[in-house]
């Protein structure tokens, strides 16, 4: 085949008909609370590791509800676990919980 | 003789009550437990969309009120009972019967030191929405402490609201356009200053609404799209407020002059005791339980006993009117059928 030096981009879209929605679909069956996030970003603002990383609990869910399952799980690595978050929700998500499942759901894959 | 029909509460709801209950031809007893007639709206300086003075509205409904409305001042009632098919209210030591009551109790403005990470009550600088609104009525424009005109302002959308942690899940409704209008007066008392509005979501319902929330954008009102999570003072009163700025989601800190949290509506906790005597239960977010939100939204459970305004959750000043009109013609079925 004749290489005229074109290529394609890979495509940066959310493609939700590919997207692997197992992780978002196993958390929210273990914990609810992880379905009530209005996307405030109470978490992320009183965040200590926040602060120096940019760990995002807000962005980390997300990522996990567009199938970004990678992306967020070494996300959840950043997490101290010191629970600032958790005093800070409005709709009371079990933030540290959700931290926990990603990160178990890490070590059976 | 003439059936006489009590009213609690002389906040829109009430005034508006009382004059259609008044043409009906009832005698009215309306109780208010200020020293003026108005409650919430008559320490307004100026109303949502369209900016006319709140002294308009309530003049244009006390000049409405006749003498066969009674109207007692600093008279808070303190009990209801019932007796033989009708009622007994008392307040400041002198019962006085009513065949009918409506109760436009209205609401308590979130007491915002519950708050505690905020910093009102704590920090000079950090004020309430109905503390904006006197400093307009005073001098036309908000004044720090020290007596200087602020150069930045924050707006802190939801305090009181959409927060399970102070136990106010609801949305308050009114809020998002308030601030945006309170938003606009600040740009147009101070045109140097910079101001900002931490919203959630802006929910701009009503007609006119979504027009002021363009009116402050072309202004240069800036909106940041995440949450306040604490506000620490720094050095000459000003205060430090933090929040991620979550449509680049990163964390966000800024000092500001002045912070104007936008208290949501509460329920009256002097409405609750009245609920108790007259065996109606509260809804989930603690204000009046009507008994059809659809179809009889002025009713209660309790049989004589109607409801308006703002005392069965987060009212504007038309659903307010609307529902005094209905709750006003509902009492006239009821007084008539028997």
């Amino acid at each position: 085949m004749v290489n005229f030096g074109y290529t394609t981009l890979p495509t940066h879209i959310h493609d939700m008909d590919k997207a692997d929605l197992g992780l978002a679909d196993s958390i929210s069956f273990e914990d609810s609370s992880f379905n009530l996030c209005i996307a405030c970003g109470s978490c992320t603002s009183t965040c200590t590791a926040g602060a120096f990383t940019n760990f995002s609990f807000r962005q980390m869910c997300h990522q996990i509800k567009r199938g970004e399952n990678s992306q967020a799980i070494a996300e959840s690595e950043k997490c101290m676990l010191c629970g600032k978050c958790t005093l800070a929700c409005p709709r009371n998500v079990n933030t540290r919980n959700i931290i926990r499942l990603v990160r178990k759901a890490n070590q059976t894959i | 003789m003439s059936k006489t029909v009590a009213i609690i509460g002389g906040g829109i709801a009430g005034l508006e009550t009382s004059i259609q209950l008044e043409k009906l031809g009832y005698d009215v007893t309306l109780y208010e437990k200020d020293k003026a007639l108005g409650g919430h709206a008559g320490k307004w300086d100026r109303l949502f969309p369209n900016r006319r003075h709140a002294t308009e509205v309530i003049d244009s409904l006390t000049s409405r009120i006749k003498d066969k409305v009674q109207i007692n001042l600093a008279a808070t009632v303190n009990q209801i009972k019932r007796e033989n098919g009708s009622f007994l209210v008392e307040a400041n030591g002198k019962s006085q019967k009513a065949d009918a009551i409506v109760l436009t109790t209205g609401f308590e403005l979130f007491p915002a030191n519950k708050k505690e990470e905020y910093g009102y009550g704590i920090f000079e600088n950090v004020i309430t929405s109905a503390e904006l609104e006197s400093m307009f009525s005073s001098n036309g424009k908000p004044l720090m402490t020290n007596g200087n005109n602020p150069a930045k302002v924050a707006f802190i959308h939801c305090v009181g609201s959409r927060d399970e942690k102070v136990n106010r899940p609801y949305c308050s409704k009114v809020c998002c356009v308030t601030a945006v209008k309170q938003a606009i007066e600040v740009k147009e008392a101070i045109p140097t200053s910079d101001v900002y509005c931490f919203y959630m979501d802006l929910r701009m319902f009503g007609p006119g609404y979504e027009d002021l929330y363009k009116e402050a954008q072309v202004k240069g009102v800036n909106f940041i799209r995440g949450r306040l999570s604490e506000t620490s003072e720094m050095e000459g009163g000003r205060v430090l407020i933090k929040a991620e700025d979550t449509l680049s989601s990163k964390p966000l800190k800024m000092t500001v002059d002045m912070v104007v949290l936008m208290v949501g509506m509460s329920p009256l906790p002097s409405t609750e005791k009245l609920l108790k005597d007259l065996e109606i239960t509260p809804n989930n977010d603690g204000f009046v339980q009507v008994k059809d939100y659809h179809l009889e939204p002025t009713h209660t459970e309790a049989d004589g006993v109607f409801v308006a305004g703002a005392c069965t959750g987060p009212n504007n000043i038309t659903d307010s009117v609307n529902a005094a009109h209905t709750a006003a013609l509902e009492v006239h079925k009821y007084l008539t059928s028997e």
